[in-house]
């Protein structure tokens, strides 16, 4: 809202422009500040990515170095007539030079300048304990190369990819015939039984688990797999949600037509709602690899026996758990080859994800 | 006419009738056999003195364990953690998806787009992963956090090692979970008719009076959903302390929370009756709070498709 627009004394066009001007100028100012404000905050945000990335690059010793840079850096040496010595920042004439030290003294010591070494030995007055020592850039790949056989990692990331795999098969399969039944069918009790379904997100799972493990116990399925698939073969709140949701705004013009050439319901399913159902579908199907990759509780209480069968999450947290607190670049290597594939899949169907989300978050 | 169709439904509906029972039944069959079952079976542990090493003869103890359950001081104890934590990490759950939902749906902001997925993107990251990854960042000595603190001529305390400091830590650690609320929180904003502020602006309100006079009460339903699912989440919070020492509460028993004591209670102590009871404890207290959040939404909820009077 301008000022002029409303003065009763025709405005002059100069002052007009002038004020539209003013007035863009105060949304591009309003405009910096606000989004120099959100990169400021995603910088903090994400900020323990970095950190964690430029730990599992460093070795033990720049980790336990106190004023360590924050790179992976290690001490730049210099060779010299067959022997290799420390390089240090020294100050000459107030000029500070890279040189590497040959000879060590208490007042004064002998450097030579790796950039003209032929120059012979230039002596420093000064103590060299003061110097401080010049760095490299030198990431080292070691925690990865551990990580890969201390966490048994190929192992656990088959565990990891095969549960999930085959608990996205159960999970599309079942909750997709569920939401069709929902979403096409007319019969009593439906609503009553879509509360009762929803209201089962509500629930604290704490009330089912002891039951339902000791089942598990009886059956001798504890220490397989069986606990963590089976389940995912009969359906689920959520993805049941989201598909009904989805198949609701199907035009139901296709089906009828598939019923008069005589398909029955289960052949119109697969033939004409599946087909164009595919979206919801990648989102499910997404959702429950993010999901499996990511469930901890499950995996723990169900294969703590056999850590031959274990999951990612689980190996990591009880690698942490047996390394000590000197090693966090072997614990940030193997945290980032665990978070790894979660959030590649996400990056690549991210509008798929982020649409799911707003389907099972907003309507119900 | 009703009362005859009722009595005998057609053949034809009768047959979509079965066709979508049919379809329902790999969720009615885990209903059971995962759910109804298993919280029935619960209950009737709780009138028992099931182990799950079976030494003792299986015998009816009437109202022994809750008894047991009101004599327990851990019981308690625990609850207050559950409590005391709910309380600090609870606004933090509401407000700050909010917050950064109403930043995402400036109009100011340039490429918002981006920042939207880099905003969500933590959501995904696994949890254990994400607590390695933020102790790192909220240790004394070497941690990103007390480094900016102490720019700024802070000594900050010792986060996960100091029973003062470890509530405000575990939100911390917590704060990479915030991208589902966020997601929510945007498409409710985004759904407010741009009329409403149109007019609000007419009627002479800022900033802040479109936010406190349009936004909010038309925002209230998706706060309401997330505070809802925030209690019922936290009530059960404890897998955060089991990983980051092992559930020995430390700090001071500061991390003993309520369902680490019943994770206890049955993993370690195999106590399946006394932790049946412990889980129904949980189950009635959850059930009473979002009881009265329901009571309360009538008071503060706004719903648009409803008349103020009803």
């Amino acid at each position: 809202m301008t000022v002029t627009a409303q003065r009763p004394i025709p405005a002059v066009p100069l002052q007009g422009t002038r004020s539209i001007r003013r007035r863009s100028l105060r949304e591009t100012r309003t405009s910096f500040l606000v989004t120099f404000f959100a990169v400021v905050l995603i910088a903090g945000f994400l900020s323990p990515l970095l950190r964690s990335f430029a730990l599992s690059f460093q070795t033990p010793e720049q980790v336990s170095q106190v004023g360590a840079p924050l790179w992976p850096a290690s001490p730049l040496t210099f060779t010299f007539n067959g022997r290799d010595y420390p390089v240090y920042k020294v100050p000459i004439n107030g000029v500070t030079r890279e040189m590497a030290l040959v000879k060590k003294g208490r007042t004064e010591s002998k450097f030579v300048d790796p950039t003209n070494a032929g120059a012979g030995l230039i002596t420093w007055q000064g103590g060299w304990r003061t110097l401080e020592p010049a760095l490299t850039f030198a990431p080292t790949f070691d925690n990865y190369i551990s990580v890969w056989s201390l966490l048994n990692y190929p192992r656990l990331l088959f565990n990891t990819a095969a549960i999930a795999l085959i608990g996205l098969i159960g999970t599309v399969i079942s909750c997709t015939l569920v939401a069709y039944g929902f979403a096409r069918f007319r019969f009593p009790g439906r609503g009553f039984l879509f509360l009762i379904l929803i209201s089962t997100i509500f629930l604290p799972a704490a009330v089912t688990l002891i039951p339902t493990y000791t089942i598990f116990v009886k059956l001798g399925w504890v220490g397989t797999w069986l606990p963590l698939l089976v389940p995912t073969f009969f359906a689920n709140a959520y993805d049941v949600f989201l598909l009904r949701q989805y198949l609701l705004t199907i035009p139901r013009e296709m089906d009828e037509a598939a019923a008069i050439d005589g398909a029955g319901p289960l052949r119109t399913l697969i033939s004409v709602i599946v087909p164009q159902a595919w979206p919801v579908i990648i989102a499910v199907a997404i959702f429950h690899l993010v999901y499996s990759w990511n469930d901890f509780f499950a995996p723990l209480i169900y294969l703590s026996t056999k850590p031959d069968l274990q999951t990612l999450a689980v190996g990591l947290a009880t690698f942490s758990a047996n390394r000590s607190a000197q090693e966090p670049g072997l614990i940030q290597a193997g945290t980032l080859m665990t978070l790894i594939v979660p959030v590649i899949l996400f990056l690549i169907f991210q509008r798929v994800f982020m649409r799911g989300v707003v389907i099972t978050g907003v309507e119900k | 006419m009703i009362a005859l169709r009722r009595r005998r439904m057609s053949r034809l509906a009768w047959h979509e009738a079965r066709s979508g029972l049919l379809f329902l039944s790999p969720w009615i069959i885990g209903f059971l056999a995962f759910t109804l079952i298993p919280v029935i079976a619960t209950l009737v542990f709780t009138f028992t003195n099931i182990t799950l090493s079976q030494d003792a003869p299986l015998r009816f103890v009437g109202l022994d364990n809750y008894l047991a359950l009101f004599r327990d001081p851990q019981v308690w104890v625990s609850l207050l953690v559950a409590f005391k934590f709910a309380a600090i990490s609870l606004p933090v759950a509401v407000i700050l998806p909010f917050a950064v939902a109403l930043l995402l749906n400036s109009r100011s902001l340039r490429g918002s787009a981006l920042f939207r997925v880099l905003f969500f993107m933590p959501y995904v990251v696994p949890f254990v992963a994400g607590i390695l990854i933020w102790s790192q960042m909220l240790n004394s000595d070497t941690g990103w956090i007390n480094g900016l603190l102490g720019l700024v001529g802070i000594q900050g305390p010792d986060w996960l090692n100091d029973a003062g400091w470890v509530y405000p830590g575990l939100v911390i650690i917590g704060v990479w979970g915030i991208g589902g609320g966020i997601i929510v929180n945007q498409a409710g904003l985004k759904g407010i008719p741009t009329e409403l502020y149109d007019a609000a602006r007419i009627d002479g309100a800022g900033w802040w009076g479109q936010l406190r006079h349009v936004t909010l009460p038309m925002m209230s339903p998706v706060i309401f959903y997330t505070l809802v699912l925030g209690v019922v989440e936290v009530l059960q919070y404890f897998l955060v302390p089991l990983v980051l020492n092992q559930g020995t509460g430390e700090p001071g028993g500061a991390t003993r929370f309520y369902n680490l004591y019943l994770y206890k209670t049955f993993f370690a102590f195999q106590e399946m009756s006394y932790g049946a009871t412990l889980a129904w404890l949980l189950f009635l207290i959850t059930l009473a709070f979002t009881g009265i959040l329901f009571w309360s939404a009538r008071y503060w909820v706004y719903y648009a498709g409803e008349s103020s009077s009803s």
